[in-house]
């Protein structure tokens, strides 16, 4: 037992050693993170803004100008051209200079008149044969973030337009927003990137690290001593386990610093479920190792994965939304188990009693992981 | 020489075989390497001499056939034998990113050699093979010399019994060679069992014993001199001009195994079938007696006689 420690012990300075000398890959440590956290906690924004559209206006009215401003007003569009016939302005949505067309007609005040949106009185107006939409919008639909965001016009209130007070009426529904009240997008994707992140880096670094050794043929040397297989993973992936946490910390405090991410549950149910996490994907990346014959397969390998973690998991898209057979294998990946917990953690601090289906199945990804890799490596050339 | 009982004996194959697919790597190999002594496997690359020294270390598995290495028998026993035994690898398998000193303390920690032990051992092992200047030096830096010198202080780390080398001088320059042999030699003396693979003439000669392999099997084993002397064939050298024209039409008849020309001498190798090499010869040049002689066979000679059905 203590042998195997110092066998153990002896591949995981050796490893730190070896790092401490890559700079390259030392340097992706730190970069890695810090970088994407920069451009995605940035870039990535999910409330539409300023969409360029063109407008054709028929009526060149002062009251179609009110409107047009009204419009804008929303900041959902912003108008960049304008045309007077219809096929130019179509002509610019096809090569993708608008995203769409209003077009307003020629008889905007008498349909404004009669609108319900405007608010004149009950009288026949309000009859569905008389009142007519006031304009129209020409979308390219396919975006469909682009086309939600205009639809979302599609029933404004225009009371402001002739300047009366605003009659809101009585919603349908009260709207009360938990844990992101002002709809930003970082904190949602903050605690998310940790888990992306996390499954790039860790699933590359051990998977690489253990290929480099055969590719490098180490590892002739290494079966033919007493080494144990199970002893020169473990020894290969604790440094990596340090390594991540490295980086959950980059990226958490970023994210508190810099995009006001607040961290509402305990830091050691955090600690927790990322150190879980942490050890799932590097088993995934040892089992990767096992199969992968040099590097370049192994990054193939690690992409194949990755790809499903961005996609599949609710980091990018609402896994409620997704159909059946796609949620059954977001199941599957660790990336998805910890998606929800570290979202449940930071945002929400939800107790561990709740996190348990999740926790477990990242204990179970990771023994099975262990178990497959041991098996697969194999302490002969046979 | 005496046999030898099975006690003696460091390692012992018995009908060893082993196949990749369709391809026989290894055919029905006999073995028996004496302890305390270097033997060698000469043969030309892709001979199977590295397939046989993984099975040997319990690497590979056997199709077929027996083998026990240090009275373990393989592969059953494989893990055991791997503390008492050292194995260097055809291809640098050290770190090439970490210095000597760190490759060697990393070898001593796996093989559970700790603290002053350790310490006492690596010093031991630098002033040896003489890279107590380079301790510090990456060891991807160094020469193929100083490398491979690494490589076999890394092999001798814990004092194993019986130490395989695969094709060890490689990559090395003659007097390091030379060297490298010198430090082979001592190890045999402490009492280490040797088994050496190589595809050059000078070092197999340095050999105790050895087994000539070709296409996975064993042609001739022995000791240099054995080899030599129960050669199938002799050695006849003529002096003449005009050799190129000479060799071509001497290869043509069947009882010729081979010439080659060696500056102004023709080497050429009779079969033993030929009573008379000279007359032989002589007939067959139509040269005068004193420029054909019988000379002493190399071992080059031995491989040539042993091998050259497999040219083909």
């Amino acid at each position: 037992m203590m042998r195997s420690l110092y066998r153990i012990q002896a591949i995981f300075f050796k490893e730190l050693v070896q790092l401490k000398r890559d700079k390259m890959t030392f340097g992706m440590v730190v970069m890695i993170p810090l970088v994407q956290l920069m451009l995605f906690g940035y870039a990535i924004n999910t409330n539409v803004r300023h969409i360029p559209v063109a407008l054709v206006d028929h009526s060149q009215t002062a009251i179609s100008r009110v409107l047009v401003q009204t419009v804008e007003a929303t900041q959902v569009v912003t108008v960049t051209q304008k045309y007077f016939d219809l096929k130019s302005a179509q002509a610019a949505l096809e090569q993708a200079q608008v995203r769409a067309i209003l077009i307003i007609p020629h008889d905007v005040s008498q349909r404004l008149a009669r609108h319900r949106s405007v608010g004149f009185g009950l009288p026949a107006s309000s009859d569905e044969e008389t009142s007519r939409p006031i304009a129209q919008w020409l979308v390219d639909g396919s975006d469909t973030m682009i086309a939600a965001a205009i639809k979302g016009l599609k029933n404004m209130p225009l009371a402001e337009l002739l300047s009366k007070p605003a009659n809101r009426g009585t919603p349908t529904f009260e709207v009360t927003l938990f844990y992101n009240p002002e709809q930003r997008t970082a904190v949602n994707i903050v605690p998310g990137l940790l888990g992306i992140i996390l499954t790039m880096t860790m699933i590359m670094f051990t998977s690489g690290a253990i290929v480099r050794e055969r590719e490098q043929g180490n590892m002739e040397m290494l079966i033919t001593t007493p080494i144990r297989s199970i002893e020169l993973m473990l020894g290969k992936i604790i440094p990596y386990i340090f390594i991540g946490l490295i980086q959950v910390f980059i990226i958490l405090s970023l994210g508190y610093f810099v995009f006001n991410v607040p961290i509402n549950g305990g830091l050691g149910a955090l600690f927790s479920v990322t150190l879980l996490f942490i050890a799932a994907s590097l088993t995934l990346g040892l089992v990767i190792s096992t199969i992968a014959t040099n590097q370049l397969q192994s990054m193939q390998m690690t992409i194949f994965v990755l790809l499903p973690s961005i996609l599949l998991s609710g980091f990018m898209f609402p896994y409620e939304g997704m159909p059946k057979a796609a949620q059954y294998i977001a199941e599957i990946l660790p990336a998805t188990h910890y998606m929800r917990l570290i979202r449940g953690v930071i945002l929400r601090d939800v107790g561990f009693t709740d996190m348990m289906p999740d926790i477990y199945w990242l204990i179970i990804f990771t023994a099975a992981g262990l178990t497959i890799a041991s098996l697969r490596f194999k302490k002969n050339l046979d | 020489m005496s046999k030898g009982s099975d006690f003696d004996l460091a390692i012992q194959a018995k009908q060893l075989s082993r196949r990749f697919g369709d391809l026989k790597a290894i055919d029905r190999l006999d073995l028996n390497v004496q302890k305390c002594r270097i033997y060698g496997f000469l043969g030309p690359n892709g001979c199977g001499k590295t397939t046989a020294i993984r099975m040997l270390t319990g690497l590979l598995k056997p199709s077929s056939g027996e083998i026990q290495v240090l009275g373990l028998s393989l592969p059953k026993d494989a893990e055991k034998l791997r503390l008492r035994m050292g194995y260097m690898t055809q291809r640098f398998s050290l770190y090439n990113d970490l210095t000597v000193k760190e490759n060697l303390q990393f070898i001593a920690k796996i093989y559970g050699l700790a603290g002053k032990k350790q310490t006492r051992r690596i010093s031991e092992l630098l002033s040896t093979y003489g890279l107590d200047q380079k301790k510090q030096q990456l060891a991807g830096s160094m020469s193929g010399g100083q490398r491979q010198r690494l490589s076999l202080a890394a092999a001798t780390l814990h004092k194993p019994e019986l130490l395989f080398l695969d094709e060890p001088t490689s990559a090395v320059d003659p007097e390091n060679r030379r060297e490298f042999w010198e430090q082979l030699f001592d190890l045999c003396d402490q009492g280490t069992s040797i088994l050496v693979s190589t595809h050059y003439m000078d070092e197999a000669e340095r050999c105790h014993k050895l087994a000539i392999l070709e296409d996975g099997a064993k042609r001739a084993d022995g000791t240099p001199d054995e080899l030599m002397s129960n050669m199938a064939a002799q050695v006849v050298e003529i002096e003449a001009d005009g050799l190129r024209q000479l060799k071509q039409r001497l290869i043509a008849l069947p009882d010729v195994i081979t010439a080659a020309q060696l500056g102004s001498r023709l080497r050429v190798l009779v079969k033993n079938t030929v009573h008379e090499p000279l007359v032989f010869l002589q007939h067959n040049t139509k040269l005068e007696a004193d420029k054909l002689n019988i000379v002493r066979p190399s071992l080059e000679d031995v491989f040539i006689t042993c091998t050259g059905g497999g040219r083909q």
